[in-house]
């Protein structure tokens, strides 16, 4: 039975999000890609988002440090140098301005961590009820090294997979916030500009793509990956950097971490030498925790998890964002 | 989670020990918790063949009746707090989570003392699904209302119990099931001695099993002893936490609350004493009364064979729905309904 | 049916307690199990304690695993 109404499902970055892409704006729209950021020049690459968040405001940062980083880290996964960012606020009627101003000045606060200037934006104000305190849709642009280019074409077997730290951080962060779960200290979202830690990374010249793993978790990138690629991705679990309380907090609501979005972490698929790449992680603030996580291979398609027993399983796309469970 | 119990070299060992019985052997793996463990772990692989593992009806998700979802809906200007494990269940007009999309004021909790906190401020009906682990939680929190004379708060009582369903899907003529992985954290409550039946009147063992890997395939070389040596009995392989009697207090609470009464089973049907209703004391606090919910109807796909998944007489496959017309995104029944289903495991682990 | 987790009681007062959970704390009800005590392990489901776990039973059950296939 197909409902005929958008539905939460469709904004989780996994199955049905693609769906939505794949069957109504691809066919609609000019699409240069149907990745978050995409060149259009020479050395340009731009990129569009929107921030819905609820709570609005969480540990570790709030809906407007997210506008910064998101799109900062979209324009990274480019290898571009984010410059401009552009925000536009749809503010529901009744929101008080003491966390309007609050927000605005993370904001100003990620953009200059970031190095990034504000340069234009847009306000309007709905009803309320109508909006769910604030949206912010936050466009960037961004500048690209002299023959920069990562893309999935440039994957091949044998590539190795890093990470630059734990995972599920933000998803449980927020989770705890919205449903008031009362863990304390409550765990903080892991929300940061990596655009050092690329450009540090993609000096090396060994680095062939880069996602950071935000809705969907590191499951949905490397499920976009092989369909992309149609090579096969093993993840070792016992390499898998996830923090001792967000394990426990997992195993409580019955989540699992590879599905869980990060707001600070990115996957890199470099060549086989990849011992430099890890090193010169390990040395940015952003990437103290890195691993390397796993490996591309092209003896099978699909993504599979080594796990810390020794057994091999599917890591399957899922078609909407994890839920506690009790069961 | 206790690492020792996943020690990678006493199951590669353990693992090689299962795969050199050359008999085959049929189980039902009754909880849903433990096909999430057998599929997170990659058991199914690990394990020859001839080893059959069937989902059974210990998945509150996939035995709860979609008209429920339907009912929850009828009622306006009312909170609804549920287990995140209930929001995608489909009904006849769409889900929970596609209602709460439309405005509805639907929110997950992880307890049900976090229901009876969102009553304070607003009209709350707790959909109080779960066996024998959950209930007592659920019984207490009916207590507490009681004692807070909390008049927002009341409690839709979908509780099952475990042991009748067992004796229900063994008293079919046609079930073909050699032994039970017994859900570990149900006997927490319920006990050893809950499960003697099962070798009195079946004849049929069955072994009480912890989560972690090493639990579960102990408890597999069990069952295989078990059927070699031709000794049906129930074993506990889950000690550090079950007990023979199980848990007192909880179960006072339960009985203290909820009394028995025929509660019916997606996939399987009517079975007599299965559910539990609430008690004339606490009968202000029931949400069946308060808002006047009629019976849940069981209106099942016709071509659907659940009850044929859950007694073990076919594998999903063999269901002519299977994949074609039921899947995980559209489940038509309730082995498809939670990821833990049969059919759902099927789908995802076996392609 | 039922995900239960291990938890140390860190905190008591009454039938509240405080499990730890790798640094987080959480409070539950030990309303099923009065003889909990500080630093005692149990089994959480949904909010509530059900049960203790006994240490020694679980190197029991280990050992005799550890000594079968070890």
């Amino acid at each position: 039975m197909e409902n005929e109404i958008i539905t939460l499902g469709h904004g989780s970055g996994a199955g049905l999000t693609r769906e939505l892409i794949s069957d109504i704006l691809k066919p609609t729209f000019d699409l240069l890609s149907l990745e978050d950021s995409v060149q259009i020049d020479e050395n340009i690459v731009i990129t569009t988002d929107s921030y819905v968040v609820n709570p609005l405001f969480f540990p570790g940062g709030n809906i407007g440090k997210l506008a910064v980083t998101g799109t900062v880290n979209d324009l990274a996964m480019k290898g571009a140098r984010p410059a401009f960012l552009m925000m536009a606020f749809i503010i529901e009627e009744g929101l008080p301005l003491k966390d309007f101003r609050k927000i605005v000045s993370s904001i100003a606060k990620a953009a200059k961590e970031s190095q990034v200037k504000i340069v234009a934006g847009d306000t309007k104000v709905v009803e309320k009820n109508r909006g769910d305190g604030i949206f912010i849709t936050s466009s960037g642009v961004g500048y690209l090294p002299k023959g920069m280019y990562l893309g999935t074409d440039r994957i091949k077997p044998g590539n190795k997979i890093l990470i630059n730290g734990s995972i599920g951080d933000h998803a449980i962060s927020v989770i705890n916030a919205r449903n008031n779960l009362g863990l304390e200290p409550a765990p903080k979202s892991d929300c940061a500009s990596l655009h050092d830690l690329v450009i540090k990374i993609t000096e090396t010249g060994k680095v062939n793509f880069l996602r950071d793993a935000t809705r969907g978790g590191v499951a949905a990138i490397m499920n976009e990956v092989v369909q992309e690629t149609g090579y096969g991705i093993i993840i070792n679990e016992k390499n898998l950097p996830v923090k001792e309380n967000i394990e426990a907090v997992c195993e409580l609501l019955g989540l699992d971490p590879l599905y869980l979005a990060n707001e600070g972490k990115l996957t890199v698929f470099a060549s086989d030498d990849h011992e430099d790449i890890l090193r010169i992680m390990k040395k940015q603030e952003t990437g103290k925790d890195s691993a390397l996580i796993g490996e591309v291979t092209d003896e099978f398609t699909g993504v599979f998890l080594r796990t810390e027993i020794g057994s091999l399983r599917p890591i399957l796309m899922i078609d909407s964002d994890p839920l506690p469970r009790i069961c | 989670m206790d690492k020792r119990f996943r020690d990678p070299l006493l199951i590669e060992t353990l693992v090689k020990d299962i795969n050199e019985y050359s008999s085959s052997l049929k189980i039902m793996e009754v909880c849903g918790s433990h096909t999430m463990s057998i599929g997170r772990w990659g058991i199914r692989k690990m394990i020859p063949k001839s080893i059959q593992l069937v989902s059974g009806p210990g998945c509150p998700v996939c035995v709860t009746p979609a008209s429920l979802i339907d009912q929850l809906l009828e009622i306006d200007n009312i909170t609804l707090a549920i287990f995140g494990d209930l929001m995608r269940v489909p009904g006849k007009n769409g889900s929970l989570e596609q209602a709460r999309a439309r405005g509805k004021d639907i929110r997950i909790v992880y307890s049900p003392l976090d229901a009876l906190e969102i009553a304070r401020e607003k009209e709350t009906i707790f959909v109080g699904i779960g066996f024998e682990t959950t209930i007592p939680g659920i019984a207490h929190s009916i207590i507490k209302a009681q004692q807070l004379k909390l008049s927002n708060f009341s409690v839709y009582p979908a509780g099952k119990l475990i042991p009748p369903a067992l004796e229900f899907l063994l008293s079919q003529k046609d079930t073909i099931l050699e032994g039970f992985i017994l859900p570990g954290h149900v006997s927490v409550i319920i006990g050893e001695e809950a499960y003697d039946f099962l070798v009195k009147k079946f004849a049929i063992g069955g072994v009480i099993t912890g989560f972690e890997p090493l639990d579960i395939l102990i408890s597999i070389k069990k069952l295989l002893d078990q059927k070699q040596k031709k000794q049906p009995l129930i074993d506990n392989e889950y000690k550090r936490v079950v007990s023979h009697k199980g848990n007192e207090s909880a179960k006072k609470a339960i009985y203290r609350v909820f009394q028995p009464e025929t509660s019916l089973w997606r996939g399987l049907g009517e079975i007599p004493d299965s559910g539990l209703g609430i008690k004339p004391e606490f009968s202000q606090f029931d949400a069946r009364l308060k808002y006047s919910f009629p019976e849940l109807e069981n209106n099942e796909h016709p071509g659907c064979r659940c009850s044929d998944v859950l007694k073990g007489v076919i594998s999903p496959p063999e269901c002519k729905l299977f994949k074609k017309v039921c899947t995980p995104k559209n489940p038509l029944g309730s082995c498809m309904v939670s990821s833990e289903g049969s059919c759902a495991a099927y789908y995802k682990y076996e392609g | 049916m039922c995900l239960a987790i291990p938890g140390k009681i860190i905190g008591k007062d009454g039938e509240k307690g405080i499990i730890d959970l790798g640094g987080i704390r959480k409070e539950i009800s030990l309303c099923f199990v009065p003889e909990a005590e500080l630093g005692d392990w149990v089994i959480v489901h949904t909010g509530y304690a059900l049960n203790m776990i006994s240490e020694k039973d679980a190197l029991e059950t280990i050992e005799l695993i550890r000594q079968a296939y070890g």
